[in-house]
């Protein structure tokens, strides 16, 4: 048994929902208990899609226990493929239905059902989750769909480069865009427009938007491009091992990401690499004024980001393109990475290991809370989840991944993608902090009735609770990044009034950071009071 | 997946029972209202990941500081009985309690899962306020979808704390009026201040506002329902020497009247006593229906089915707003409790009991209703076909009741229609 307070993925099923859901004339009937048909409620609010998902439930109750729910599962599959007549049926169970183990595939395996294609899912919703569910689910359809179409084993790989040959324009397939996926709607569209102006088309879009005929069309394109690796990892990978099929495996998330992206495919499309993606002396390709955060973050006004901390936590790969975002294109200092994507956890830990960082992999809310006040950062870069954190904390906040709500699918154009990705990127993680002006008056000027500590003004919000008096909530327990008024919790290091008093002038989204290097640098000198002059020599002692 | 008609209270027009997909909510929803009206209470679901993620997606838009729910997610270990699950809920339990000492009353809530494999929270509960007596209540029910639907949530929760209220002292004292179901806190205060007002001077409620100040229960006891979802707990408030009154439900001006005069009459209160303090209140109520009435009177409704204020709600919106009724769909039937409710339903009412979603909706497109109450699963799908909806969640989460709130109800049936006819994007 596992505490969950919150998680930040939902069972596999929700994940073969996703995959339904996203694509055209497929149809998902799920064994599952009366309740669980919550689930269209993420497509139909969070989403706000106009139609119900294509899933028809089973919605077994107490009183059919007793029953035969076999016959339950087969009479619903029956009228599921009468009433929808879907092009490709998905058949599973949800986690309660796993345990009464009426093998709702296998039955369905057995019906007449017209030579409906059907795909027998096995999700184990005791040890896997949402992103494996929708993966698993992606795979399973395209290899149940595909898998008359396989060459021979030993047969040619297909060249990318055929595209010459045949006197075409080069074409790839965009593989993981889903509903519930961060941003993918305008992520695709984004992708899309970008490989245009390369010259390059797109064949089939998937699963979002497809229908089981545009996946028989797969192998049709020259190589594949792997825009989400948790939904589409195990599909790129089964593709290329059958069918030959490269895999462009950089996501293009941020303006260097995006740059790798384009070149990595011009590479194996074996086109030639336009001018401006090659950099030049100073590192700089002419590509990267497509988009305005270079500019806007090497503008003077940008300055003051210079070395913010950030802690980063949300799928593998929105956190990893983060990282880089944040510490090469932002010039913030990363102070903690991680992900609850364990199917991606080498990856996390590589891009932390680059920054000098262990990468926190864990899908425990309360673990990330807690790394995330031990690093004392600035802003956090997290998910729906970390904003529940960060209030408590009372630190700064963006999205950058699922789990998301119905804020962040909004109706404007907001990929996180491409050349306009960065964009959208700079705007929403620099607007929760402080602007640079109020941080310079407020470091200068602590007595305002207004303008008190913690206050963004720009927000339009009141200050912070607590902000006034410096206390911590009346409700926390192990409460770390506030402000104890008086001694640490560790009972040796005291706090001298003089010491608290030159620890209140330090600017409040700093201040944790100074109070835990102050009590390294005490402890480490063996020192059991701490004044104002120790938090100096602290100060000048960590700037060497 | 069948239809079965049932004899109706309504002579001529059978209820329709029907099995099918039912596109409703687990008794576990009811956590998302409830740790708000007991803000000292701690939900705890045993359960799965689909019951944490099901939570957390109807209150996640909430930013909590502190979560009031959480889930123990059961493992495979602890399906294949590698683990104790008993030490393990224990073990997070006293984790869960140690970070969060200001919890008075711990619910272990069960789930699907836990009900299939019988885990026997009931047992678990009593050993756990054993360990930490004194300190926490640890109660017990079950918010599974296999037993309940939504709002049966609640009358679980309540059920199990019926045997901690204290028994009513000396009956001469023990004379009180207990309203039964969540009240939004304003209207609570309003409809206790009128019930002094008729010359009842003790009325309690339950759930209390804090878990731990349960009011008591005996003879003497009479018990209004303030909400039409609670057989269990009825039952059970009159097995402890409660006595229930009959009365139609606090929804609209008709059924509010009914409902205090019900109670007051309980009490022995004067009629002549019952209109002065009632009859302005009806006065004043029918004015604030009667805008909403203008755009509802004569409008076609069909009422999906998702937490049995079906039959009350269309019981006032028919007579208080002059809609016409095709169809009046709720989860469960509870004859007796319903019994003042069916009486005041216009003559030839269709009543269904249970669903077959696909069925239903397509009865929904034939007879193509000016209006339509159904869960948000269906309310954006339908819009999108051209179909008026109204999403019947919020119901549970407004203040509704009672005579001072009716044009609020009228209006949130009439905002739907009034927005569709103020959009325009010609």
């Amino acid at each position: 048994m596992e505490l969950t307070l919150w998680t930040y993925e939902g069972p596999p099923h929700v994940g073969a929902m996703r995959i339904a859901t996203s694509m055209e004339g497929v149809h998902y009937v799920l064994h599952a208990p009366q309740g669980d048909t919550y689930a269209d409620l993420l497509f139909t609010m969070i989403e706000r899609r106009d139609r119900r998902p294509p899933v028809t439930y089973t919605t077994f109750q107490a009183r059919d226990l007793g029953g035969d729910t076999a016959q339950l599962v087969t009479r619903t599959i029956a009228e599921a493929v009468e009433r929808f007549a879907p092009e490709a049926l998905l058949v599973g169970e949800s986690c309660t239905a796993e345990l009464i183990q009426d093998q709702p595939g296998a039955l369905a395996s057995g019906m007449d059902l017209g030579g409906v294609p059907v795909v027998s899912l096995d999700l184990p919703a005791y040890s896997k989750k949402e992103n494996w569910g929708a993966a698993e689910t992606l795979y399973q359809l395209v290899r149940g769909l595909l898998k008359g179409q396989v060459p021979a084993p030993g047969s040619p790989k297909p060249d990318p480069s055929r595209w010459r040959d045949e006197g075409r324009r080069p074409r790839v397939n965009l593989l993981g865009p889903s509903l519930l996926g961060f941003r993918c709607r305008d992520d695709a569209r984004e992708i899309t427009a970008l490989l245009a102006d390369h010259g390059i088309d797109v064949t089939v879009v998937a699963p979002l938007g497809a229908r089981p005929a545009d996946l028989l069309r797969l192998p049709s394109a020259d190589a594949n491009v792997c825009l989400y690796p948790e939904v589409a990892g195990p599909v790129c990978s089964w593709l290329e091992r059958s069918f030959g099929m490269p895999t462009v495996r950089t996501v293009p998330i941020g303006i260097g990401a995006t740059a790798a992206f384009l070149r990595e495919l011009h590479g194996v499309l074996a086109m030639e690499l336009p001018a401006e993606l090659v950099a030049g002396a100073d590192g700089v390709c002419e590509a990267e004024r497509r988009s305005r955060l270079p500019w806007y973050s090497r503008s003077v006004d940008s300055t003051y980001l210079t070395g913010k901390r950030v802690f980063i936590f949300g799928d593998a790969t929105h956190a990893v393109a983060a990282a880089r975002i944040a510490s090469r294109e932002l010039g913030f200092q990363v102070v903690g990475l991680g992900s609850y994507s364990r199917e991606q956890a080498r990856e996390v830990r590589a891009a932390a290991a680059e920054l000098g960082l262990e990468a926190l992999i864990s899908d425990d809310y309360l673990a990330v809370e807690a790394a995330m006040a031990e690093a004392a950062p600035e802003l956090v870069l997290g998910t729906q989840m970390e904003r529940h954190s960060a209030k408590r904390l009372g630190l700064p906040c963006a999205v950058i991944s699922s789990p998301l709500h119905v804020q962040d699918v909004p109706a404007r154009y907001s990929p996180q993608m491409g050349w306009e990705g960065a964009n959208v990127i700079f705007d929403t993680w620099v607007h929760p902090l402080m602007m640079g002006l109020e941080e310079h008056l407020i470091g200068m000027f602590r007595h305002d009735f207004e303008f008190v500590e913690g206050h963004r003004s720009h927000l339009a919000e009141a200050a912070p609770s607590g902000a006034r008096s410096g206390a911590p909530p009346a409700t926390s327990v192990d409460e770390p990044a506030a402000e104890p008024a008086t001694t640490p919790g560790n009972g040796e290091l005291r706090w001298t009034a003089d010491g608290e008093a030159e620890l209140s002038r330090i600017p409040f989204f700093v201040r944790s950071k100074v109070r835990r290097n102050t009590e390294a640098f005490a402890r480490e000198r063996g020192l059991v009071s701490i004044d104002g002059e120790t938090l100096y020599e602290a100060k000048v002692h960590f700037s060497r | 997946m069948s239809a079965t008609l049932t004899s109706s209270p309504h002579p001529g027009v059978p209820v329709l029972k029907e099995s099918g997909q039912r596109e409703v909510f687990c008794g576990l929803t009811s956590i998302v209202w409830l740790h708000r009206r007991m803000p000292d209470a701690f939900f705890l679901v045993v359960g799965s990941r689909t019951c944490a993620h099901l939570i957390q997606s109807a209150a996640g838009v909430m930013i909590f500081a502190e979560p009031r729910f959480g889930t123990a997610i059961l493992g495979e270990r602890d399906l294949a009985g590698l683990a104790d699950a008993n030490e393990e809920l224990d073990r997070l339990v006293a984790k869960l309690l140690e970070r969060r000492p200001e919890i008075r009353t711990l619910f272990l809530v069960g789930s699907c899962p836990s009900e299939v494999i019988k885990l026997d929270l009931a047992k678990a509960a009593e050993r756990l306020q054993q360990q930490h007596a004194g300190r926490v209540r640890v109660l017990n029910y079950s918010g599974s979808g296999i037993e309940t639907t939504f709002t049966q949530g609640e009358d679980g929760a309540l059920l199990a704390m019926v045997p901690l209220m204290p028994p009513a002292g000396d009956p001469a004292q023990a004379d009180q009026l207990l309203l039964v179901g969540t009240l939004a806190d304003g209207v609570e205060e309003r409809l206790i201040t009128l019930f002094e007002r008729l010359g009842i001077p003790t009325v309690r409620s339950l759930p209390p506002r804090r878990s731990t100040e349960l009011p008591p229960v005996g003879a003497g006891t009479r018990v209004l329902l303030a909400q039409p979802f609670l057989s269990a707990t009825a039952r059970a408030l009159v097995d402890r020497g409660a006595e229930l009154i009959a009365a139609p439900y606090p929804i609209g001006v008709e059924g509010s009247r009914a409902w205090m005069a019900a109670a007051a009459h309980a009490f022995g209160i004067a009629p002549a006593q019952i209109a002065a303090v009632l009859d302005p209140l009806v006065e004043r109520g029918r004015q604030a229906v009667a805008p909403h009435r203008e755009v509802l009177a004569g409008k076609r409704l069909f009422l999906l089915p998702d937490s049995q204020l079906e039959i009350p709600l269309a019981r006032f919106l028919s007579r208080e707003c002059g809609m016409e009724l095709v169809e009046v769909g709720t989860p469960y039937l509870d004859r007796r409790l319903m019994a003042e409710e069916l009486a005041l339903l216009p003559a030839g009412t269709q009543l269904s009991e249970g669903q077959h979603l696909d069925n239903q909706l397509e009865r929904v497109r034939a007879s193509r209703p000016d209006l339509v109450v159904c869960g948000l699963g269906l309310a954006n799908p339908l819009e999108a076909e051209g179909i008026a909806t109204k999403w019947s969640i919020e119901l549970v989460f407004s203040p509704i009741h009672g005579c001072d709130q009716a044009g609020d109800l009228a209006e949130l049936f009439a905002r739907s229609l009034r927005r569709r006819a103020a959009l325009t994007f010609a």
